[in-house]
């Protein structure tokens, strides 16, 4: 069993986000300590990227912050790294194709294995183009996540019944950021995504509160946060650990009653 | 290797929530490109309201003072709205209509793409939305003004670098929000198929009449034509139906901004490498990384860090030939022509024009040089004013 697997083997899953280096790589190091003490079962960290357009402000800001303060892919592939000595916990990148690319898909991929990153999820990678990496990931033990959108309909089927890791579900349109309402038929698309694949599905985009995870946790097999643990970072810099410790453990429990 | 490839440059690099309108697009595209209702309407608009065919002006004082090659300019600065944008974005608001679209958003750089879709959105009766670069929404505040006229609304874009790229990546992340009503009518051949080859065709018209009006001039084919590239639509249009006349040099004029020795130039063929970004494979301005890098250029339509897929394949294939063009090249190529021709063009046109008083030397009276003028210059003349130290207010 992957790691990946082992994160939704035990009840339902909650996924934090922050951006790798913001506001800098120590205390992006010590952020995902504590989400992980607080109860987190998978860990996305954000290679920033200078034009992430898949971001709401909210994440467009910690990519800035984090790029200013000296932030690198070969920092962020030690910084996890110096993590993996700590946990075993399931790290994935959010990662925009091209810091990707001009790294070298191979190369890339055979630093995260070295490093313990266990999967890719890259918002500008549809499943057309998906081919030019996945198998080089594979090679490497790397799962390239697929993400499922409220506009994908009739791509659902071909899209889950290819996916590695775990199925990122885009709960609404749109970029990133917290949203007061999800409006999307859920339900249809995780419907579609159980008769194509036996993966296991979480959904993001836009969850930020308890009763929210707990509501989409109940639809899917786990809950993505990131614009709100982002936003504590902005809220609380340096000193935002304890913050994100809290926000965690209270997230995690009630994705747990879900 | 997935659709829309030019080589290894193109495809569809973009978020899933765009991929199912990226598919109907293509497939309305494939459909009404070759529809004869939608052509007649189409070529309709481009004679009655855009006023094609452009001229090609035999510009004989040039010509005299060069001693080369006689110089044709391509007049696209006398179609309506003052550039070429408006070929690509009366194809591509009929063909939203056709798709049921009620809205469409664009991004803009110096401001011509924008002016030219709000206008067609006026004429359509469509809801307009155009997102700008804070920083050219300064420099080219006349041109906020004059989409506002046509009932545009205009972000100013205050992310990133403040410029055409991050006019792009708004205008992205409102489609991604608001699909279903909305067409993006980019306005460059780059982006994620089919977008190159649409704009391409729309603007393929440019070299289709200039092919035959150079025929019928000198009755023989041009030694050389040239057009200046951010993006590319205007030099993708002004090569296109030369392609397969080899004996045709293509120059595409890149902008050099301060010089490609510094950090301070929009040159992507020159100083790039090749990238995935705004959904296609091509060169990119960028760093060891990946990060899409901060680029300058004089002019806001240049000021973009990747060029579209057709033309980083014309690069690999060497069918056409790339060369930078600094800011005082390209304000000495515009005060120039307007002494000279008495024509006052865009200052991204008169990268080209810089770039054939370089080279009109090379050639005899015998050859033709066809200099694809791509746009009008009242939109500049503040600042090529304040390039040269002339405080002028608007």
């Amino acid at each position: 069993m992957s790691r990946i697997e082992k994160a939704f083997d035990h009840g339902k899953a909650f996924i934090g986000f922050v951006t790798g280096g913001d506001p800098t790589l120590e205390k992006s190091e010590e952020f995902i300590m504590e989400m992980v003490r607080g109860g987190a079962d998978l860990i996305e960290i954000g290679i920033p990227f200078s034009d992430p357009i898949a971001e709401g402000p909210v994440i467009q800001d910690a990519n800035i912050r984090a790029l200013a303060n000296g932030a690198t892919t070969d920092k962020l592939f030690d910084m996890v790294a110096s993590i993996r000595k700590k946990t075993d916990i399931p790290i994935v990148f959010l990662t925009y194709l091209n810091p990707v690319f001009k790294y070298g898909y191979e190369t890339f991929s055979q630093k995260c294995q070295e490093a313990g990153v266990d999967g890719l999820i890259i918002p500008d990678l549809p499943f057309e183009e998906k081919q030019e990496l996945a198998p080089i990931a594979k090679a490497y033990d790397v799962d390239v996540i697929s993400l499922i959108a409220p506009t994908s309909k009739d791509r659902i089927t071909k899209i889950a019944a290819d996916a590695a890791g775990f199925i990122y579900v885009v709960s609404s349109m749109g970029v990133t950021g917290v949203r007061s309402e999800i409006q999307t038929d859920l339900d249809s698309i995780l419907k579609l995504i159980r008769e194509a694949s036996d993966r296991p599905a979480a959904i993001g985009f836009g969850i930020s509160t308890p009763k929210q995870a707990k509501e989409m946790a109940g639809i899917a097999d786990g809950a993505i946060v990131g614009s709100a643990i982002v936003k504590i970072v902005e809220k609380y810099g340096d000193a935002a650990g304890p913050h994100i410790y809290e926000y965690v453990k209270s997230m995690k429990d009630a994705v747990m009653e879900a | 290797m997935s659709k829309g490839r030019f080589g290894v440059h193109g495809g569809q690099y973009i978020p899933e929530t765009l991929m199912n309108e990226i598919i109907r697009l293509e497939e309305a595209y494939e459909f009404y490109k070759n529809d004869k209702d939608f052509n007649d309407e189409l070529n309709t608009l481009l004679k009655e309201y855009a006023g094609r065919p452009s001229l090609l002006y035999y510009a004989e004082q040039m010509t005299k003072d060069l001693g080369g090659a006689k110089i044709y300019l391509k007049r696209e600065d006398l179609n309506h709205t003052g550039s070429h944008k408006i070929n690509n974005v009366l194809g591509q608001c009929l063909l939203a209509k056709r798709m049921g679209k009620t809205r469409v958003i664009a991004e803009t750089g110096a401001g011509q793409h924008g002016v030219a879709t709000a206008t067609a959105a006026a004429l359509l009766n469509m809801e307009c939305e155009i997102f700008m670069g804070k920083e050219d929404t300064d420099r080219q505040a006349l041109n906020v003004y004059r989409m506002e006229l046509l009932g545009a609304k205009v972000h100013a874009v205050t992310s990133g670098t403040m410029t055409l790229k991050d006019a792009v990546n708004e205008t992205m992340r409102e489609w991604t929000s608001r699909v279903s009503d909305t067409h993006y009518v980019l306005g460059s051949v780059m982006g994620p198929h089919p977008f190159p080859t649409i704009v391409r065709d729309f603007q393929s018209v440019i070299s289709r009449e200039a092919r035959e009006q150079i025929l019928k001039l000198e009755g023989k084919l041009p030694a050389a034509v040239m057009a200046c590239v951010g993006g590319g639509s205007n030099a993708m249009g002004m090569f296109y139906h030369f392609i397969p006349d080899k004996e045709v040099r293509l120059i595409g004029c890149e902008a050099a901004g301060r010089g490609i020795h510094t950090d301070q130039h929009a040159a992507t063929i020159a100083k790039g490498t090749l990238g995935i970004f705004h959904g296609m494979k091509s060169y990119f301005c960028q760093d060891e990384y990946g990060q899409i890098a901060p680029v300058y250029s004089i002019s806001a339509g240049l000021d973009y860090p990747g060029i579209g897929p057709e033309h980083a394949n014309l690069h690999d294939t060497k069918r056409a030939e790339y060369v930078p063009v600094t800011d005082e090249e390209a304000v000495a190529a515009f005060e120039y022509l307007a002494k000279t021709e008495g024509i006052i063009c865009a200052i991204e046109s008169a990268h080209a024009v810089a770039q054939a008083l370089k080279v009109a030397k090379e050639y005899t009276p015998e050859d033709s040089i066809i200099i694809c003028l791509s746009g009008r210059g009242d939109k500049d003349v503040a600042a090529i004013a304040r390039y040269r130290g002339v405080e002028i207010y608007e």
